[in-house]
């Protein structure tokens, strides 16, 4: 149910960011969803990859910090309100969503949120008990 | 304690040896090494002017660049054929500074590092484990003589080759270990790894130095090893490691001073300051004879304890642990600064020693500092508000402990520059101009 995420620090100076993606499609490895969160000194760049393992490996053989984050991904209905309903469930569970991003997912035209909660087991407690479904890592990984 | 004669000696009787063994060391000085002469020479001083130990302050200091010019053989008081070994320094900044010892030095330094042994409890009955470099650097064969002259065991591992090192003090039982505080730290790192519990082991004391550390490192060393962690003082010129050391009330280095006599001057002016007043550390090698040293200004900075006599019963003075080097002190907005006192904030915060860069800069007439951490996994969140929480907090305790204001920036691992090790501390970008 959980999915790991790859976090990784960066600075902020060009070439940082191309660095860490060559570092990945070199160890033959698949970016499925990024975000980058970013301040005026630093970055953090989180990944969602087919292979998390070698992922983590060829990131920190080339000596950057890195650390896994567990995140759920649910699949939003692709209209209007879809995403409001469910922050309605997280608010109503009293749940605060630390960080969000989304994609759309091309094969089943539905939109993809990835969201980082605190405490991931309450949220997907809240999120089943609301019925909204969660998507399997092996579905993640696979997008 | 290993010399109770010497190291209880009443402190009357202790400055009558000093001024007998001062004025000896003047003769031969002035007699057998031209540099000396002539610097007596030029500042007006005849080896007859020195009656006591309080005439010391007639004396001319010698600094390390004219200890260097001397290369190599310039400062020995001795012939050659009187001379039993010979170390130097590592040489980084220039040509090293070369040491010659006669019998009697290398008897009177083993006879010092078994003292410094002493002050942690170590008896003949006693297992140590060397683990400072042996080689030119003094710190392996300086602690490997003290721990057979005290009739210990000595075990030479020398630096490196971590896991060995482990396997061997827990097979043959080591009760006291020897080396940098941060080969310590790194010697409980592989321990980790190897699964073993070094808290079982039998150790009870250690003896670190040959760098500067700080009393969160003391702390964090003792939670990994169930010793006593020592400080323990020393630089080749003078002799080497048992110059001073901790005794076990972990309250400042009792300086075995019947044998090397400490000043605290003034760095900027040189003159003498009084007890309790930090300043940079002199040394006097009262009995050496292959090479004299008078007067040698260590540029470390610290100070002599002004808190009356030790419990343990040592009438040698005290002196704190040190705080810098003159070489190394950056004066930012008119505040002095030390790196190690910017180490000890990231330790407190960290738990470990990061690596960082503090990078002085002036902007207008203003100095600015920038201190840059590398992020470690240890300290890296995948959110953006824990992060700069953590920077926050640098900066807050910098300007807390430091009293300067310093721009934190975190920064990826790697990217500040090592060189041979060890890293470069500090960019002082103001000299540049």
């Amino acid at each position: 149910m959980k999915v790991r995420q790859i976090s990784i620090f960066l600075e902020n100076r060009s070439g940082r960011l191309a660095s860490v993606l060559k570092e990945v499609g070199r160890a033959g490895v698949n970016i499925r969803a990024l975000s980058l969160a970013d301040t005026s000194d630093f970055g953090i760049l989180r990944l969602i990859v087919d292979d998390v393992d070698k992922g983590v490996q060829a990131l920190k053989g080339t000596g950057h910090t890195v650390s896994l984050t567990e995140v759920l991904a649910v699949e939003v209905p692709d209209r209007p309100g879809g995403l409001a309903g469910i922050l309605d469930a997280l608010s109503a569970a009293g749940l605060n969503v630390e960080y969000m991003y989304a994609f759309v997912c091309r094969a089943t035209d539905k939109a993809v949120v990835v969201f980082r909660f605190e405490d991931a087991d309450a949220a997907i407690a809240a999120l089943k008990k609301a019925g909204i479904s969660i998507l399997p890592a092996e579905t993640v990984y696979a997008l | 304690m290993f010399n109770p004669q010497a190291e209880a000696m009443p402190v009357p009787e202790l400055r009558k040896l000093q001024g007998e063994r001062l004025k000896t060391l003047v003769k031969r000085a002035y007699e057998n090494v031209p540099f000396y002469r002539a610097k007596f020479d030029a500042q007006g001083v005849k080896p007859g002017d020195i009656r006591s130990i309080e005439d010391i302050a007639k004396l001319p200091f010698t600094l390390k660049p004219e200890f260097r010019e001397q290369y190599p053989f310039g400062m020995f008081a001795a012939p050659m054929k009187d001379v039993v070994r010979i170390h130097a320094s590592s040489g980084t900044t220039g040509k090293p500074t070369v040491v010659g010892y006669t019998q009697n030095d290398v008897d009177n330094w083993a006879e010092c590092a078994a003292r410094s042994l002493a002050c942690g409890g170590a008896t003949a009955a006693d297992v140590v484990q060397i683990a400072y470099g042996y080689g030119l650097f003094t710190g392996g064969l300086g602690m490997h003589y003290g721990a057979e002259k005290l009739g210990a065991a000595a075990l030479p591992m020398s630096s490196g080759n971590t896991e060995k090192q482990i396997m061997l003090m827990k097979d043959f039982g080591v009760t006291v270990l020897c080396c940098t505080p941060s080969y310590a730290l790194q010697i409980a790192e592989v321990a980790a790894q190897m699964d073993e519990d070094l808290m079982k082991l039998p150790l009870k004391s250690g003896h670190f130095g040959a760098e500067p550390w700080t009393e969160a490192m003391r702390t964090r060393i003792e939670e990994l090893f169930p010793l006593k962690a020592l400080d323990i003082y020393g630089l080749s010129e003078v002799a080497g490691p048992g110059v001073a050391n901790e005794c076990l009330e972990q309250h400042g280095l009792h300086v075995f001073e019947d044998h090397f006599y400490p000043e605290i001057i003034d760095p900027e002016t040189g003159a003498p300051l009084p007890d309790g007043q930090k300043g940079e550390l002199v040394f006097t090698c009262l009995t050496k004879e292959g090479v004299p040293l008078i007067r040698y200004r260590t540029r470390d900075i610290t100070m002599i304890l002004a808190d009356g006599p030790c419990p343990c019963g040592r009438t040698s003075r005290k002196i704190a642990r040190l705080m810098g080097r003159t070489d190394d002190m950056l004066i930012i907005r008119g505040i002095n600064v030390f790196p190690s006192q910017v180490e000890d904030v990231l330790v407190r915060i960290e738990g470990v020693q990061p690596q960082y860069l503090i990078v002085v800069d002036r902007q207008g007439n203003l100095d600015t500092m920038e201190i840059k951490v590398e992020v470690t996994e240890a300290l890296f969140s995948d959110e953006v508000k824990k992060l700069e929480a953590l920077r926050d907090k640098i900066h807050h305790q910098i300007k807390t402990m430091l009293n300067v204001s310093a721009k934190i920036t975190l920064v990826e691992p790697q990217t500040i520059e090592r060189t041979l090790g060890k890293a470069k501390r500090v960019q002082d970008r103001r000299k540049l101009t």
